[in-house]
């Protein structure tokens, strides 16, 4: 068992005790469990899978964020965090459509914005809508 | 002495400005309590961010390679003066003016621009005359985050490419329901985390994922925006705190106002009715003689 806290900048959404961890790092998923090694890593837009004390299995949607683990406790800090039951499909659907529009309005030029944002915008929601799926 | 009506007109507008400050007063407090609760919210984010940047440079080795790190000869500096938009909140701005006003004079000698948070900022510098290069006001009091953002993207976009050396924060800091402080930092370059003693064993050999460089590139922008908005928030609390109290003042001295007023009225009414019972009596006895 180690400790994880997942806190974003307006609440913390988890803070207790856990058995395993998997979490969206830079360069692939990384799995966590007790006793880890020192750590710090940037952690990219995907799903936060863990196990709690009584071994009942939490996913989450996560954006942007880090993650530092150090003597027995990980923690967390995300742009934004959805728990997967809580998602609002409508809402990640409409993300996506707005961000598919602009990239289209981006290509011919009509939109001045950069790229990369917006392909960020798309993987977020993607992500979420992944997610949703996944925990119906 | 006023007359009669003179002073019933003055009890009823005196009455409605106390109707008016004590509506401003409840409004304040909601804005407040919500405020607060923001304040409370972002504290533990803020607070873990900056020990994984204290951890993080004390494990990582060598020097820290990030552009906001970066100090400079100060040519020029930006000033970041976050006020409020509207008046009637007591000392709130007089406050922030002053001591931003003697911070300005003991920091002569540099090209100095004001970045202006509130609209009252924005007035007050205008009227003195300060370059000001930017404006954010019209925050209605609450915190908007994608403005915040904005502000920060500026910021550090001009700190970056060199068009400012320095950028300062003046800033107030919500203590508590009745106390606030007056706090001027600096934004950028963000000065160098702590090294903690008790992380430099051999047992906190960090591992990066991918690298430390990477990790201060994820980082920073967050750390930079963390901080803003807990400025923002921190002072739009303070803010609403201060109206409260004003705003309570105000009502409290409308209702003593009223209380002598009344008084007055009474002693003129009761001075009335004594003169015409003496008229009465007078030519009564007019009468009889």
């Amino acid at each position: 068992m180690f400790r994880l806290s997942i806190v974003t900048p307006d609440k913390v959404v988890y803070d207790s005790d856990i058995r395993s961890l998997v979490v969206p790092g830079v360069d692939g998923y990384l799995g966590v469990l007790s006793q880890h090694a020192p750590l710090i890593t940037a952690l990219r837009p995907g799903h936060i899978e863990f196990r709690d004390a009584d071994d009942k299995v939490h996913l989450l949607a996560v954006s942007n964020g880090f993650m530092e683990v150090s003597q027995n406790v990980a923690t967390l800090l995300a742009d934004a965090v959805e728990i997967a039951e809580e998602i609002d499909l409508d809402r990640a659907r409409t993300a996506l459509e707005n961000a598919k529009a602009n990239l289209a309005k981006a290509v011919t030029g009509e939109l001045d914005v950069d790229a990369t944002e917006i392909r960020d915008a798309m993987e977020r929601a993607n992500n979420r809508i992944r997610i949703h799926e996944r925990s119906h | 002495m006023a007359t009669l009506r003179d002073v019933k007109k003055r009890i009823k507008t005196v009455k409605s400005t106390a109707r008016i400050t004590k509506a401003m007063e409840m409004v304040a407090a909601s804005k407040l309590r919500r405020a607060q609760q923001r304040v409370e919210q972002a504290k533990p984010y803020a607070q873990k961010l900056d020990e994984m940047l204290s951890h993080l440079a004390t494990a990582s080795t060598g020097e820290i390679v990030h552009p906001y790190f970066e100090e400079r000869e100060v040519k020029k500096r930006t000033v970041v003066i976050i006020s409020s938009d509207r008046g009637l909140c007591g000392s709130f701005n007089t406050n922030v003016f002053r001591n931003a006003d003697r911070w300005l004079r003991e920091n002569d000698g540099v090209e100095t621009e004001i970045v202006a948070v509130g609209k009252r900022s924005f007035d007050y510098y205008k009227k003195r005359q300060w370059p000001i290069s930017d404006t954010y006001d019209d925050w209605s009091g609450q915190l908007d985050y994608d403005r915040a953002r904005e502000i920060v993207a500026s910021l550090t976009e001009r700190f970056v490419s060199g068009e400012t050396d320095e950028i300062v924060l003046i800033f107030t800091r919500f203590l508590s329901m009745v106390k606030y402080q007056l706090c001027i930092e600096k934004y950028l370059p963000v000065a160098r985390p702590d090294v903690t003693e008790e992380d430099t064993g051999p047992s906190n050999e960090y591992i990066f994922e991918p690298t430390s460089e990477d990790i201060y590139a994820a980082l920073m922008p967050s750390y930079a925006t963390t901080k803003m908005v807990t400025a923002l928030t921190e002072s739009f609390a303070s803010e609403h705190g201060s109206r409260m109290i004003a705003m309570g003042n105000a009502t409290k001295n409308a209702g003593e106002m009223v209380q002598t007023l009344t008084l007055d009225y009474n002693k003129a009414r009761q001075g009335q009715i004594t003169k015409e019972l003496a008229e009465i009596v007078g030519g009564a006895e007019a009468l009889t003689a």
